[in-house]
């Protein structure tokens, strides 16, 4: 089976819980668990999160695109802003780094993201955006299969 | 699908029980009504309780750790009871438990911090 979808939406706190949601319903289509549901709900939002926070400053007039696609046994995510970008991508990914400490910013968006996904990849550039790739392939759908 | 908070102070205790999802959204919400809380009524410790929490992400690490300083620098403790596996995790990865006390139940914490 493939399918993919696209979200396009406001840089606003609020869809946050929007983006993380349709994602894990269009995933339910792979049939994940629980953990798996929970893994791609939470890096979803430390993504859109990052792109609004980082990216965008909290200026609503910035535009999220999120697209995602499934095949059988995997799901591909990307996060798109064309916000402010990344300095220093490596500096980025470190844990408990953040630029916002005083925003009470924990610094584990990243390394929340190597930990729950297969494929992490960032490419950014600083004033044209950033774009989060994500790849997680589900132990669920593959039993499903056989 | 947003947040519920619930505070309710318990000797000098606060008793923090939150219930939906806590990401960047509703963590600024989190963030304030602890604060007006804290400053009525001057709590000694914290218990967070989090039986109810849904989801949780990186931004809820945050403002835990947020509080767990603001206790902590008037001399006061932070525990963390009811917590389910996936928010576990969370605490984990990103070593919340090194600082962090843990226990099963709401009385249990209570009970640590001398006021059930």
């Amino acid at each position: 089976m493939k399918n993919e979808m696209k979200l396009e939406f406001s840089a606003l706190s609020e869809n946050e819980a929007f983006a993380r949601v349709s994602v894990g319903a269009f995933a339910a289509q792979l049939d994940p668990d629980m953990n798996e549901l929970t893994e791609l709900k939470t890096v979803v939002s430390e993504a859109v999160t990052n792109s609004i926070l980082h990216g965008y400053d909290e200026n609503p007039a910035g535009t999220i695109r999120v697209l995602v696609k499934i095949e059988t046994d995997s799901i591909e995510i990307t996060i798109k802003d064309d916000g402010g970008g990344i300095d220093n991508i490596e500096q980025a990914k470190e844990p408990l780094y953040t630029t916002k400490p005083e925003m009470e910013r924990s610094g584990m968006g990243f390394t929340i993201m190597e930990n729950f996904m297969d494929e992490v990849e960032i490419i950014s550039e600083p004033g044209t955006g950033t774009t989060v790739y994500l790849k997680k392939r589900l132990a669920g759908a593959r039993t499903l299969c056989n | 699908m947003s947040l519920t908070v619930n505070m309710e102070q318990v000797g000098d205790v606060m008793c923090i029980r939150l219930s939906g999802e806590l990401d960047h959204h509703s963590s600024r919400e989190l963030r304030g009504q602890v604060e007006e809380h804290m400053e009525q009524y001057r709590p000694h410790h914290i218990v967070l309780n989090l039986e109810e929490l849904t989801f949780m992400d990186s931004s809820g690490i945050g403002v835990i750790l947020g509080r767990y300083k603001q206790i902590r620098k008037l001399g006061g403790e932070m525990v963390v009871c009811s917590i389910s596996a996936p928010v576990k995790r969370l605490f984990e990865l990103s070593g919340l438990f090194k600082i962090l006390r843990l226990e099963h139940r709401e009385t249990d914490a209570l009970r640590i911090l001398g006021v059930a």
